[in-house]
């Protein structure tokens, strides 16, 4: 990826300090509140999870919102039968994933490319239309799995004899995981996710599988066995998501059918792609980007908007008011779709080679360039 | 026996929907290989067509409306029925069969523009691009249109002499009591016409001969002098027609929305994808076949066995039929295999 | 609930500061209401201007829905802050509202984007609480998200004035101490459609049900058959559709030859305006099953949304909130000033909407504080008049509200493009009530 003088450790210690600070940068961007940097970190994870598959195998799976799905229920029903600490949750929900990604992914390997992704498009939607429906009373549906007082909680009832009347809290051996305390832990298992991804990047299996990527009939011509590798990758992924999905419930413990739909998956692929397919850094701001633009941009009303142009004369602010309005508040879409096509059409690599183009133009200044800029880590056919 | 033929029935009306729709998209990847998830809004496009004929039709002068008393309210009378009372309701009541002439210039010059403006430059770009590109698009074109029409659906009637139920059992012997709405044959028949054209242009005409080697072997027939570019443009604006004539028609079934496109999209890849990459035939096939299966998924007999059967069973014959044909069902090897 | 590890400095400086304005306070008794006050989430403390919280669909199916209750939100705030000509201020009694804002302090107001989905939902809400620090959240067009929130709310220590939901859950087995429906719910338009019923198409029928296949579409369907079968109606099938299935027409042709003389479609939405306009032109509406004509019935019926099945509701009966013909004082003032301020009638989504903000902010005034649990207490039993029901009572034990239900009709001959539903019967507040304990569910407690 970006090929400046970075090698892994500075990137990741500069990963895990721009993530750990995100609470004082985030403030004057309007995105400094906990359940914000939560979602941050959590998509994050998803994406990261989603590019292993996606970046180093080239097969784009269009189902992953079913893991996602499938680590949230899991963590509630921990949470329901067992007990509010939120580290059986979080290996439930990653256990359950796995599991689940190993049947989908086991059957839909079977075949590549387009085929591959509607395979999973197919189990996942088959998964969310269960859960929506028929399924109702392990998922509750429409309304989604809620804690109430009345859940079993066989560990904690054997410790605890509780008097409170409310419903209790997630909590990591005492520390509740909502507000600022939930975002820590969220980001020390995103930082967790991103080593782990890359050593993936750079262990021979990760060569394996852009092998496979690159040519998979010379690989299975090497006499290798492609299936393990790309099987392994994803339930790797799939557990990823599950984490992700699992971390969802621990902020907040709900767990809606919504989560497995179609468009969840879609949002994975596009938060990838827009962020620079294969990168390591990638996918975690294209998460960032999308999610900043669903809860920050959706909130400017026409009031908001108001103040905001109170500089301007009224009869010019009686036109740019309305104007902009499109494009915030209701109209969210319609920015995000623009950007979207924006992107990809002037910066195929997404974000990052966005970053990287101005770094290059940066340091152009400084000194000649020695020709070898460009980023490796483009996505390839 | 009524029960079966009348799921029969619905099963080809769905199957003619999915498969208009599919037929469009699979030319575009067949051809272009352009993964065109924007394929749904043209669709929703098409629809549209049909709500602004309507609303040309009906361009009306504003009268106080007396009866709301407590504030200003207008009622609209449409110039055409003060001008020509005679003839102006009727044409506002043939409003939507009147619209396909609108939305045939519209849609091609909608491909057009696509095409030159944007999907051209794709051709040689990844298909996560293409997904990208064209999802945005989709976004932006939903989002105008939710702008300018509002997020509720818009009512379409369809001509009052095809409002009625035609009674097809006494037709072919069932009895009286089997009737189908005479739009949705119409919309079977129309569907018919439109499958038969794109298969009659393809196989028995110079250019759509052209085309097919095009979707065969690009590089060789660009070898021969032939400026396959300008070729596809007309594919594409093709595609475009037929996606959004699908749209008029569907109207009176279904009030036309911003997201229908959307609500369409996947079942139509599923559909593309069950008939085979880059076959016409196999996309047409796949939708009628889905349409049949969904309608008999759904009847309260099936449904007492296997309960939700209907939420999945679409999704479900995909597994199963990609799961045992490699390439769906009239698949081609080499196309979108990697 | 009160985050001891939030990095929260300002708290603490408000507490400072309220406890010397406090001392500096010559009237004990104020200081003594807000003694107990100070430590709540998002306390305004001495601001000038408190904040509510608007949170509805602004994108997918239900935007239109929205954005109606959004103007019915930000015309609440205007009357409330003593603009306009103040509405239904007017007619509510018995009314604490002075024009000047609540307690004093202006109403300011934050919007978000619930895209009828519960983890946007959420996501929207918790902005909104945790940073733009509402006291109040109010909205939505789905039970689904109603009670996302609403448990939510419960756990944030957030009043939380539902919006559109008429799932029984939200008061019933998912019912919350931080939160309060005014709208009704599935039982009640069975009730309410019960004697209407009765009265139109008598006692020899039969009932084929089709059925939205999730929480709400399930307890219509179920209050639905209890009250058709209480009438001596047979019900010949009930089956489940699934939510978004566009083409229904797989579901209806079993209908035609049933033996099933009334089709009830417990479906909201797009499926209701989809499944009602195909089952008009699969000919239902003209045909003669029994001898007797065959008959429709939409259990909840919306005016936005019946615009979208255009002429197919003609005739067809159904349950409504509130329908702004009604000929009441508040329910005149209220489409007055609405209607003045945006040309067109509100929406029963935006008459809920108007009237929950009002109520809170009445019983912020009734409480004397923004306490929660004050302004709860203050709320629970409240009984009033004015609104449009007629008088109307907010139940304490399951913070449901009850009032007259309107049974109406798709408009036979529209006199204006708004006149869609003609008021059959207003039915009494007495028919639709019920034991609070039939749906279980616990409000839980007051201070979180």
């Amino acid at each position: 990826m970006m090929n400046f003088t970075l090698n892994d450790t500075t990137r990741f210690l500069l990963f895990a300090a721009v993530i750990l600070t995100m609470p004082i940068w985030l403030i004057p961007l309007g995105g400094g509140y906990p359940d914000l940097m939560q979602k941050f970190a959590i998509y994050g994870i998803f994406a990261i999870g989603f590019n292993i598959l996606f970046g180093l195998t080239g097969y784009l799976s269009f189902g992953h919102a079913a893991f996602l799905g499938v680590g949230s229920y899991a963590a509630v029903w921990s949470f329901k039968l067992f007990t509010m600490n939120v580290i059986p949750a979080v290996l439930f929900g990653v256990l359950f994933a796995g599991l689940l990604a190993f049947i989908i992914g086991f059957l839909s390997l079977r075949r590549s490319g387009i085929y591959f992704s509607i395979l999973t498009l197919a189990f996942a939607q088959m998964s969310y239309n269960l859960a929506y429906s028929v399924l109702t009373p392990v998922t509750y549906g429409e309304t989604g799995l809620q804690l109430s007082q009345q859940d079993p909680r066989l560990i904690d009832n054997l410790f605890i004899e509780e008097v409170s009347t409310g419903l209790p809290s997630t909590t990591l051996f005492g520390i509740k995981m909502s507000g600022y305390s939930g975002f820590y832990f969220c980001a020390v298992i995103l930082i967790l996710c991103f080593f782990i991804s890359m050593r993936i990047f750079r262990s021979p299996f990760g060569l394996m599988l852009k092998g496979i990527k690159s040519n998979q009939n010379r690989m299975k011509y090497t006499g290798l066995n492609t299936r393990p590798y790309m099987l392994t990758a994803f339930v790797i992924s799939g557990m990823y998501a599950g984490l992700a999905g699992s971390l969802l419930a621990v902020t907040d413990p709900l767990a809606g059918a919504e989560r497995m739909q179609w468009t969840a998956s879609g949002e994975v692929v596009l938060m990838t792609i827009l962020g620079g397919v294969g990168t390591l850094v990638g996918p975690m701001l294209g998460a960032g980007l999308i999610k900043y633009f669903e809860n920050i941009f959706s909130g400017f009303d026409n009031n908001v908007l108001t103040n905001a142009f109170s500089f301007l004369p009224d009869s010019v602010a009686e036109v740019v008011v309305p104007v902009v309005g499109l494009f915030v508040g209701g109209g969210w879409h319609l920015t995000l779709g623009i950007l979207f096509v924006v992107i990809v059409i002037y910066l195929p690599g997404g974000i990052v080679e966005g970053l990287s183009r101005l770094m290059a133009m940066l340091r152009k200044r400084e000194r000649p360039v020695n020709g070898n800029m460009k980023p490796q880590d483009q996505p390839g056919e | 026996m009524d029960a079966i033929f009348l799921q029969i029935l619905n099963g080809l009306d769905k199957g003619a929907a999915y498969a208009l729709i599919a037929l469009g998209l699979t030319l575009v990847f067949g051809t272009l290989g352009i993964v065109n998830f924007a394929h749904g809004a043209l669709f929703m496009l098409g629809a549209f067509c049909a709500v602004s004929f309507n609303k040309l039709l009906t361009i009306s002068t504003k009268v106080e409306d007396k009866t709301v008393t407590l504030f200003k309210a207008y009622k609209e009378k449409p110039y055409l029925e003060i001008w020509f009372p005679d003839a102006g309701p009727v044409l506002i009541d043939f409003a939507i069969p009147l619209s396909i002439l609108l939305a045939i210039p519209v849609m091609i010059f909608i491909g057009y523009a696509m095409e030159r403006g944007l999907i051209k430059h794709f051709y040689k770009r990844p298909h996560a691009e293409q997904i990208l590109v064209t999802f945005g698009l989709a976004i932006v074109i939903q989002e105008v249109i939710k702008a300018y029409f509002g997020a509720n659906p818009i009512p379409q009637t369809a001509p009052d002499i095809l409002a009625g139920s035609a009674s097809v059992g006494s037709w072919i012997g069932l009895g009286e009591s089997v009737v189908y709405p005479w739009w949705r044959l119409v919309y079977l028949v129309f569907s018919g016409v439109i499958i038969f054209g794109v298969f009659a242009f393809l196989q028995f005409t110079t250019y759509g001969m052209v085309v097919r080697a095009g979707m065969r072997d690009r590089e060789t027939v660009g070898l021969l002098g032939i400026n396959i570019e300008k070729r596809f443009t007309i594919v594409f604006a093709i595609a475009t027609v037929v996606a959004g004539l699908a749209g008029v028609m569907y109207t009176p079934v279904l009030p036309p929305d911003y997201h229908m496109g959307m609500d369409f999209l996947v079942l139509s890849f599923v559909v593309v994808v069950v008939g085979g990459m880059g076959s016409l035939g196999g996309a047409v096939l796949a939708g009628f076949l889905l349409g049949i299966v969904q309608s008999f998924a759904s009847m309260t007999e099936v449904k007492a066995i296997l309960p939700g059967i209907d939420q999945i069973i679409i999704y479900l014959v995909a597994v199963v039929i990609l799961l045992t044909l490699p390439r769906g069902l009239m698949g081609r090897a080499g196309v979108m295999d990697d | 609930m009160t985050k001891d590890n939030r990095f929260d400095f300002s708290r603490r400086g408000l507490l400072k500061a309220s406890a010397a304005t406090g001392i500096v306070a010559a009237t004990p008794s104020i200081f003594m209401r807000n003694a107990w006050a100070e430590n709540f989430r998002n306390n305004p403390g001495d601001a000038g201007e408190v904040k509510l919280g608007f949170n509805v669909p602004q994108t997918g199916p239900y935007s239109e829905e929205g954005k109606d209750e959004l103007r019915a939100f930000q015309l609440a705030v205007k009357h409330l802050n003593g603009e306009g000509d103040g509405g239904m201020l007017n007619t509510f009694k018995p009314s604490s509202l002075k024009g000047n804002g609540i307690l004093g302090k202006k109403v300011t107001y934050a919007t978000g984007d619930t895209q009828t989905k519960s983890d946007a939902a959420r996501a929207s809400a918790k902005r909104m609480i945790e940073k733009e620090k509402v006291l109040m959240i109010s909205g939505g067009s789905s039970s689904g998200v109603a009670v996302a929130v609403q448990s939510l709310c419960q756990e944030e220590g957030i009043i939380f004035m539902a919006g559109l939901t008429h799932s029984n859950d939200t008061t019933g087995k998912d019912k919350r101490r931080y939160g309060f429906r005014h709208f009704f719910n599935a039982y009640m338009s069975g009730r309410a459609l019960g004697p209407v019923l009765d009265k139109e198409y008598g006692k020899e029928r039969r009932a084929y049900h089709l059925t939205a296949d999730y929480n709400w579409g399930w307890t219509q369907e179920e209050s639905m058959k209890n009250t058709t079968e209480e009438l001596g109606w047979q019900t010949a099938n009930t089956v489940k559709t699934p939510v978004g299935a566009g083409d229904f027409s797989q579901y209806i042709t079993p209908v035609l030859n049933s033996g099933a003389d009334v089709l009830i479609l417990n479906h909201y939405g797009k499926d209701m305006i989809n499944s009602l306009t195909q089952a008009v032109q699969f000919g239902l509406r003209d045909k003669q099953v029994n001898g007797k004509n065959f008959e429709i019935v939409v259990p909840l019926f919306s005016r936005l949304m019946a615009q979208g099945a255009g002429s197919a509701i003609k005739g067809i009966l159904g349950s409504t909130n509130w329908n702004w013909s009604l000929q009441d004082d508040g329910s005149q003032a209220f489409v007055k000033s609405f209607g003045a301020e945006y040309g067109a009638p509100p929406s029963m989504a935006a008459h809920t909407c108007y009237v929950q903000t009002l109520l809170y902010a009445n019983a912020c005034e009734m409480a004397g504080t923004f306490y929660p649990p004050e302004v709860i207490k203050s709320l629970e039993g409240f009984k009033f008049d004015g609104m449009g029901n007629g008088p109307t009572e907010y139940r304490a034990e399951d913070h449901q509200c009850f009032k007259d239900v309107l049974v109406v009709r798709g408009n036979e001959n529209p006199t204006s493009q708004f006149d869609l539903l003609k008021v059959v019967e207003q039915t009494p507040r007495s028919q639709v009530e019920y034991d609070w304990k039939i749906f279980g569910g616990e409000l839980g407690p007051y201070k979180v």
